[in-house]
């Protein structure tokens, strides 16, 4: 099969790349780009561990073509921090809790990022909601949800 | 469950739907349009589905066009993202029943992937839009080689994983002509979870009051997962056409749309729990959609 050429703009940085047309993004990031923070789990869809946000939307990379993926904003784990200043979400994950083993936490907070980017104070409801999509098989979600929710009344002090 | 990666083919990105028609003519079985991905990839991945040619529908911005007009109603592109539709205020005052549908589908992230055609196209006896675009009396727009044809989406699906479309044929749109006055509608999905879940039992419900808000003027009434395709239920229609529907008249309603039903045992539920849950959501839908028009008429 034939290999093309793609430009992938992940975190704000272009990246040039030949690759198959059958790779998936979250294989291309892992595998390509070494940006090994979203995780590859169930690989179907199911679980959110690939999430990641392509044009502030959250997405499951395992079920995008990488090759579909350019044009577009790719926002993953790795983009959130800058430098040793750690976004609000991730500082309040490791505040309250909000990961035991941690795989699922990349695509929780990717997650969380979309609600809160477009919501900045949901509702607990609204919140629950917007992690449907993600397993944790830890935490019982309710330390998660706090994390959320804790962020979320962060950012209102910030502004 | 061990799962592959996705199997190697030949890329195509038409620009037009001419382009893409012209592919698809060319390569016939060899191809397969793609459009969400979040079917197709996991069954390619789970060699379930196996082809050469893979023909990506995303460059062809016209197919993901949604536009509302008096004349002919909500024309949705069939490239349409569900998440789009969900978050849309034109589809949230055209279309509540489909609103309710787009509310529950997977989750979040395959909401923002998954395509409106690309629900149907699957043509699982359980898609979510399915119902409520038969009892909205929607229709589809199918693209081929010699032109365009239309039909009822109820027409559509001839049985589980299968349609009406040839090889060569794309679906274009949707449309849903504008509804009545005094009309309203509602979808009601059982799930054994809030999400990532097929529907148990899917009930859509479309209803016109008559303009007092009491006796029901026109009734459509139809079910998911509990036949080897969506169904209308006719009978439980005339049931309610005419008169004023109350929780009696409801759930005599709800007991015509279980005699419609044939539904399956498997793993998700029995046949026969299926059957109950046909009469008790089709009650609660007619009831919910008759409420929604009362309240809209008072706002």
């Amino acid at each position: 099969m034939r290999e093309i050429d793609i430009k992938l703009k992940v975190n704000g940085l272009d990246y040039h790349l030949r690759i198959k047309p059958q790779r998936t993004l979250v294989e291309v990031l892992r595998e390509e780009l070494g940006l090994t923070g979203t995780k590859k789990s169930c690989n179907e869809g199911e679980c959110g561990a690939c999430t990641l946000l392509l044009d502030g939307r959250p997405v499951s990379s395992c079920l995008v073509l990488a090759v579909d993926a350019q044009g577009k904003d790719i926002l993953t784990i790795e983009g959130l921090s800058e430098g040793e200043r750690l976004d609000p979400l991730q500082e309040s994950f490791l505040k309250h809790g909000g990961l035991q083993c941690g795989f699922c936490t990349p695509g929780m907070i990717m997650a969380a990022k979309a609600l809160l980017d477009e919501n900045p104070h949901p509702t607990p409801a609204q919140a629950r909601r917007a992690i449907s999509g993600n397993l944790c098989r830890c935490t019982g979600y309710q330390h998660i949800l706090d994390s959320i929710m804790a962020a979320s009344k962060a950012i209102g002090k910030k502004e | 469950m061990f799962i592959k990666r996705v199997p190697g083919f030949e890329y195509h990105a038409p620009a037009s739907l001419d382009e893409a028609l012209e592919l698809l003519a060319r390569y016939g079985r060899k191809a397969r349009v793609f459009a969400g991905g979040t079917d197709l990839l996991g069954a390619m991945k789970r060699r379930e589905i196996v082809f050469d040619h893979l023909i990506n529908l995303k460059g062809i911005k016209a197919l993901g066009k949604v536009r509302c007009t008096k004349s002919r109603g909500l024309e949705i592109g069939a490239l349409a993202r569900l998440g789009d539709l969900e978050r849309s205020a034109v589809v949230a005052e055209q279309s509540a029943v489909l609103r309710d549908a787009l509310n529950v589908i997977a989750s979040p992230q395959i909401r923002n992937l998954g395509t409106i055609g690309g629900n149907l196209c699957s043509a699982v006896p359980s898609a979510d839009t399915a119902p409520p675009l038969i009892a909205s009396d929607a229709s589809v727009t199918l693209a081929g080689g010699s032109g365009e044809r239309s039909m009822p989406v109820e027409k559509f699906f001839k049985g589980p994983g299968r349609t009406v479309l040839k090889t060569g044929e794309i679906l274009t749109r949707i449309t849903i002509p504008n509804p009545p006055k005094n009309s309203g509608g509602a979808y009601i999905k059982l799930m054994n979870r809030n999400a990532m879940e097929l529907a148990i039992v899917g009930v859509a419900v479309q209803l016109q009051l008559s303009k007092d808000g009491q006796a029901c003027r026109q009734a459509a009434i139809a079910l998911g997962a509990v036949a080897p395709t969506p169904i209308r239920a006719r009978a439980a229609e005339k049931v309610v056409a005419g008169r004023v529907i109350d929780e009696n008249l409801a759930e005599k309603a709800g007991e015509a749309a279980a005699a419609a039903a044939s539904p399956i045992d498997n793993f998700r539920a029995s046949g026969a729990y299926r059957l109950e849950m046909v009469r008790v959501l089709t009650k609660r839908a007619l009831l919910k959609a008759c409420e929604r028009i009362r309240e809209k008429s008072n706002r």
